[in-house]
């Protein structure tokens, strides 16, 4: 019955891709028509930066080495909202489950890792658009952002790793707890330790040691170093930005798996 | 098979579009369908009706490939719903219960989107988009966000949505709840056209008995996860009693009893009982 030749395999990529890209396609065309959503998006962050960041910055209580805080603190915040965002996709499944959506998608000839991927990159695309606001605050509040070429093409590669990896581990949660009720409740004890418990707004040193440990684990750890070695003009990194996008990608496969395969059961 | 439809063009693997062998899901203790034998003829506008509970939305998650049955199996167009589900869903339509298309995105971007997850060639799409709007009524509205529709605009586009692809077999899940009269009959209008034009077969469920008289050859009432009677409106009719309705027929048929599925009321009045008892 194996009769998958080169030319099948290629077809079944073209499709996978092809697949992904449309599901992805449906995002990108909803965010085109709902501009004031994203606005509405821009609040906390600016919240973060203006008010927590400029008091942090007057205290002088964070070694940031030689970076102003604001600068330091400007690519955690760039990552923070990225999860936030991502973070409610699981709601969003199950929100679409409810209504019939996802059976819709899943009685297509849809692969079922692709609509996962889909969702994944569609996340990506609004953190992108996050991007853009996190970056013109931080633009007008000083931060010496780097507007190098590569620097900026590793922040959209972070940015859609990172967007994809939440999104899918959101994706997981929602397809175990499966009602909306209880999904509250575990994305807000989720997403608060993964913030905190990340380099995000402090340096990991000066954590004490069992949090330095979960620190080193979370995702987001790696996520920040990399943006802040990318955004900033000599950012500083402490796994080195190759690493950091390694961890995000092999950490996001291992998401994408799982999700496919627990994602037909949110229907059952 | 003398009386075969004249809609039918497809060439036929065997007389049936869908054939059912003992299907059977449980969940736990709780045997939702049980041993379902059915099967359904190319052309034919076929309703499953029944009480709440009774089973109908486990039979189209089954046959949607959506839910894997814990025994039996199915057919749909020659192909095993279980073992060849990938080929199922290439020849089958499903619109859900529930108002689901996207409302952020207009009603051409919603066919677009499900026109690149039918693979329909890229040359073909724009046609096929125009012809499913223009089929359904919907071209003046095509650039316009769905959430600005009317209910049974989006029950139409919806509809439109299953039918780009021009399946043989398409599942509508209540398709007409929650609609107003001048919608509901809209929309019996073009399940209708749709069979006509194209010959594809329908399978419906409804709480309606109007709606399964009006539009169905064939209805099988469901109880306790079992078909309790198969037949046509008027067969069904008939077989209850001299000027019996559709509703009678139902009624008689599936112990006209509410709840009688074991949803949560009868569980927790039955619970109450024993505690009293006990």
């Amino acid at each position: 019955m194996q009769r998958l030749g080169i030319v099948n395999y290629f077809g079944v990529i073209t499709n996978f891709i092809g697949k992904t890209m449309a599901i992805a396609e449906l995002e990108a065309r909803k965010l085109h028509h709902d501009f004031t959503e994203l606005l509405t998006r821009a609040v906390q962050p600016a919240l973060w930066l203006l008010i927590f960041g400029e008091v942090l910055a007057q205290v002088r209580a964070i070694p940031t080495g030689n970076l102003p805080y604001i600068d330091f603190m400007a690519p955690g915040i760039l990552a923070q909202s990225v999860l936030f965002i991502a973070i409610f996709y699981g709601i969003a499944i199950i929100w679409e489950r409810d209504l019939g959506i996802v059976h819709k998608f899943l009685a297509t000839p849809t692969p079922r890792s692709a609509l996962v991927l889909g969702k994944a990159l569609s996340a990506g695309e609004r953190g992108l658009a996050q991007a853009v606001i996190v970056y013109a605050l931080a633009l007008a509040l000083g931060v010496r952002l780097s507007w190098n070429i590569i620097s900026l093409m590793v922040v959209v590669v972070v940015i859609i790793l990172g967007s994809a990896l939440f999104s899918t581990f959101s994706l997981i949660i929602a397809c175990l707890v499966k009602t909306r009720e209880r999904f509250m409740g575990i994305g807000q004890i989720l997403t608060m330790p993964l913030f905190f418990a990340s380099n995000a707004i402090y340096p990991i040193s000066i954590m004490p040691s069992w949090l330095q440990v979960i620190s080193q684990i979370n995702p987001l750890t790696y996520e920040v170093d990399a943006l802040r070695a990318s955004m900033l003009i000599n950012g500083p990194t402490a796994y080195g930005v190759p690493f950091d996008l390694l961890f995000l990608l092999v950490a996001t496969a291992i998401n994408v798996a799982i999700a496919a395969k627990l994602y037909p059961r949110v229907v059952i | 098979m003398q009386r075969t439809e004249p809609v039918t063009q497809q060439e036929s693997r065997g007389s049936s579009i869908l054939q059912t062998q003992s299907l059977t899901k449980r969940f736990g203790d709780f045997t939702a369908v049980a041993e379902l034998t059915i099967s359904i003829e190319h052309g034919e506008i076929f309703g499953l009706v029944g009480p709440n509970g009774a089973g109908k939305t486990t039979v189209i998650k089954m046959l949607t490939t959506l839910l894997p049955p814990t025994a039996g199996n199915a057919s749909i167009d020659g192909h095993s719903i279980t073992h060849e589900a990938a080929k199922v869903r290439r020849v089958i339509g499903y619109v859900p219960q529930l108002l689901s298309a996207d409302g952020a995105v207009t009603g051409y971007e919603n066919l677009l989107i499900f026109s690149k997850l039918y693979d329909i060639p890229r040359r073909e799409r724009k046609e096929r988009i125009s012809d499913v709007l223009d089929f359904m009524g919907l071209t003046d509205f095509s650039d316009k966000l769905v959430r600005t529709y009317s209910g049974g605009m989006i029950r139409r586009l919806e509809i439109a949505q299953a039918m780009l692809h021009r399946p043989k077999l398409l599942f509508l899940d209540e398709p007409t709840v929650g609609l107003d009269p001048v919608a509901r009959k809209a929309v019996w209008e073009h399940i209708q056209q749709l069979r006509a034009d194209y010959g594809t077969t329908i399978f419906l469920t409804t709480h309606y008995m109007d709606e399964a008289d009006e539009l169905c050859g064939r209805v099988a009432i469901m109880h306790l996860g079992k078909v309790a009677a198969i037949g046509s409106p008027s067969e069904l009719k008939s077989s209850v009693g001299d000027g019996a309705t559709l509703d009678d027929a139902f009624a008689y048929y599936s112990g006209a009893e509410e709840n009688s599925g074991g949803g949560y009321r009868a569980t927790s009045r039955v619970r109450r009982v024993t505690e009293r008892v006990g």
